[in-house]
């Protein structure tokens, strides 16, 4: 049951010079301005300006080299910065995917060139990314895309649709998922393309979710030509790459905190008369919580050493879905307040519970993730 | 060091554990399994009660997390041995600076230690005491911070819990001698706590077991022409199982390697043990539903040896506390620092100890 351990997490993540330096960042750059409501969007919160100081801070592309504008942080230095950010409700959805998780991907893939022209402008904030893995007819089950990018004269000719695509009207790059040749083996013959979201025949198309917010999009491309040079790592080593970026999106603190400014906001409201039933209500949340974290530290840790946590880290996001999930549940039956007019927890509470679906889909459905674990036992 | 440890007791424990399964009495209601006597000289011998002390007291110096294992191979295995119970007691006599314990022992709270003209007096009663019938030495902390060690003069009330375990009523009112009470090392709360740890850690080890056995079954077991392992369903189901193994072992590692700030960091101790606790009793809740159903009918019999995992993880979620005793402790403290203590709280306090 090796897969199932998590070695305790690194000595010395308290960092709390660290911390400190992160929540008086906040305090100065988002103020009392930006309310509960607006922290309750957690990594959905969009705030180009704010990625930009985050930027200029040194805070994002932490990990990278410094020779590609990064700051030479350890993942850990990283990870403490990014549950900060969280914890508050901060707006990181600007920088959130570039940073993740296409930062990484072009370090470790990308050519010299992708290199030195992206990954700086990634570390100063000022370039965002979206992931062009979904399509509309392929969902869990993403080695069936049909997204093709022809070999043509200097390049490749790309055909396709993506769909469910977060904030690709304010990224400048996607990275494309495609069929690059045709092969016998599935997971063959795809490819990962960088896509500058301003080629001709690019269209985005918004897709209202179920609060009726803008996120998602359509991305259509016909007849996009992009040049040899937008192939990211090698040709038909797709499948291979796709499943490394999904580690990275699986394995965050992202992964445990989306519901957090609600379980503030409840925490607040009860402190004033904390009944029994309150107490154990929130103490059994908080519970969860504690474990969640210590078991995605240390996965951060295992990705630290250069382990390989795949496992571990499917497991952290589908317990912490469940529980991001259960938060705004529980909430409601703790405090009567939901349909108050001006009522802040009322708020909260509603944009919680109608980002909460999104918790055990995005990044994996719990199904796929526990049909992952499932192999991981010997049982496929 | 601790591979060698771990190696030496699975392979001690997988010797009697069949031993143990066969004294089961025929029925739940007829009582405890009888004292596994030779298990117990054979724990004793590789000086597995002193895991949690130092070379200086006698012990191995073992990290707490190199220890620990050893309770969760007695779950695992299904030993009826207050193991757990006679480390913690050990424990507390060498900080105390007391003798350490003779055989199997047992930590009690809830009596009262008042001093009479000649030394002390000790009062009370203690229900659901592990082993309190097979236990030598009885370490008695009071609600003040005192510690007392005896080996005799308590009478015994027989009972037993859910995995015929012995389960005893221990009534003390003795006179003792001055120098056997001295003041103890930790608050009664804060041992309850290291109880608490040592149960998660036990229900670890039976849960980590359980899942095996399920994914062993699963594959065994064929309906409908296949194996049942290879119905989805059944996949969905032992990974949700697993999820809930992973994240009690990890609660119960996560409060384990906090037993060393004991000392210097009891408040924050406790609120680890208790989200371990809590964590692991809710998941053995869980975890016992789906190996029921996973085993079918076959699993619901006496004779086959899934009850002593099941019904161990029935009665230690209820033993040091249960989820409500927990969550309501650790949910007090959020709610008495409000929204602004709340993040410094999880992320500085008691994040912070590792």
């Amino acid at each position: 049951m090796n897969m199932l351990s998590f070695p305790p997490p690194p000595a010395g993540m308290a960092m709390p010079e660290l911390r400190t330096e992160v929540r008086d960042f906040l305090r100065e750059q988002l103020g009392d301005d930006y309310g509960p409501e607006q922290r309750a969007q957690s990594w959905m919160g969009f705030d180009a300006e704010f990625s930009y100081q985050l930027g200029k801070k040194g805070w994002l592309g932490m990990t990278l080299p410094k020779e590609y504008g990064g700051h030479s942080r350890s993942a850990l230095e990283r990870y403490v910065v990014m549950e900060e950010l969280l914890a508050a409700g901060a707006p990181v959805a600007a920088h959130w995917i570039a940073d993740r998780q296409s930062a990484p991907l072009l370090l470790h893939y990308g050519s010299e060139e992708q290199r030195q022209t992206i990954l700086p402008r990634i570390a100063a904030g000022k370039c965002f990314f979206c992931i062009g893995m979904s399509e509309p007819d392929s969902g869990s089950d993403l080695a069936s895309i049909r997204t093709r990018a022809l070999r043509v004269d200097g390049g490749f000719r790309v055909n396709g649709t993506k769909l469910w695509t977060t904030y690709a009207h304010h990224a400048h790059y996607m990275i494309l998922f495609c069929r690059t040749d045709n092969s016998d083996d599935r997971h063959g013959g795809t490819s990962q393309l960088l896509v500058d979201l301003t080629t001709p025949g690019i269209s985005i198309n918004p897709i209202g979710d179920i609060a009726g917010e803008h996120h998602f999009n359509e991305v259509v491309l016909e007849d996009v030509f992009l040049p040899e040079s937008a192939l990211v790592g090698e040709l038909g080593q797709g499948w291979k790459q796709v499943t490394g970026e999904l580690a990275f999106e699986r394995s965050g603190p992202d992964r445990f905190l989306s519901s957090f400014t609600l379980l503030t906001q409840l925490v607040g409201i009860l402190s004033q008369a904390p009944s029994r039933e309150a107490k154990r209500a929130v103490g059994r949340l908080v519970g969860h919580v504690m474990v969640l974290r210590h078991m995605s530290q240390s996965v951060a840790g295992m990705l630290d050493r250069s382990e390989n946590p795949m496992l571990q880290a499917t497991i952290v996001k589908d317990l912490g879905a469940l529980v991001e999930q259960e938060i705004p549940d529980i909430a409601r039956t703790l405090v009567v307040d939901t349909g108050s007019p001006n009522s802040t927890f009322a708020a909260v509470l509603a944009r919680t519970l109608l980002a909460a679906p999104s918790f055990s889909l995005r990044g994996g459905t719990r199904e796929i993730l526990r049909s992952i674990i499932a192999r991981g036992l010997g049982l496929r | 060091m601790s591979e060698m440890i771990f190696d030496t007791a699975n392979r001690l424990f997988a010797d009697h554990a069949k031993a143990a399964f066969a004294a089961l009495p025929q029925r739940q209601v007829d009582g405890a399994v009888a004292w596994q006597s030779e298990l117990w000289e054979a724990i004793e011998e590789f000086g597995f009660p002193l895991a949690l002390l130092s070379e200086e007291e006698g012990g191995f110096g073992l990290e707490s997390l190199e220890a620990l294992p050893i309770i969760r191979l007695v779950g695992a295995h299904a030993l009826p041995v207050p193991l757990a119970e006679t480390m913690l007691a050990n424990y507390l006599l060498a900080a105390a600076g007391l003798s350490l314990a003779r055989g199997p022992a047992v930590v009690v709270t809830g009596v009262e230690i008042v001093s009479e003209s000649t030394g002390w007096r000790l009062q009370g009663k203690v229900r659901e005491v592990a082993w309190g019938r097979a236990a030598q030495t009885v370490v008695v902390l009071d609600d003040v911070g005192r510690i007392a060690r005896i080996e005799q003069g308590w009478s015994i009330e027989e009972g037993h819990n859910l995995a015929a375990e012995a389960r005893d009523t221990l009534h003390f009112d003795i006179s003792l001698a001055a120098e056997m009470v001295a003041t103890s090392p930790v608050r009664c709360e804060v041992f309850e706590a290291m109880g608490a740890v040592m149960r998660a850690q036990g229900l670890a080890g039976v849960l980590e077991e359980t899942l095996k056995r399920c994914i062993d079954y699963s594959g065994e077991r064929v309906q409908f022409g296949r194996p049942i392992c290879a119905f989805q369903v059944i996949q969905q189901n032992l990974a949700e199982l697993a999820g809930q193994v992973a994240a009690a072992r990890a609660g119960a590692d996560m409060a384990g390697a906090a037993l060393s700030l004991v000392k210097t960091q009891p408040q924050n101790f406790i609120l680890l043990a208790a989200a371990a606790k809590m964590r692991a009793g809710e998941a053995a809740g869980k975890a016992a539903w789906v190996a029921h159903q996973v085993h079918g009918a076959i699993g619901y019999t006496r004779e086959f040896q899934l009850h002593p995992l099941t019904t161990r993880l029935w009665a230690w979620r209820d033993e040091f506390g249960n989820e409500n005793y927990w969550a309501e402790i650790l949910g007090e403290t959020c709610l008495a620092g409000g929204a602004e203590d709340f993040w410094p709280l999880l992320a500085d306090r008691v994040g912070g100890m590792q």
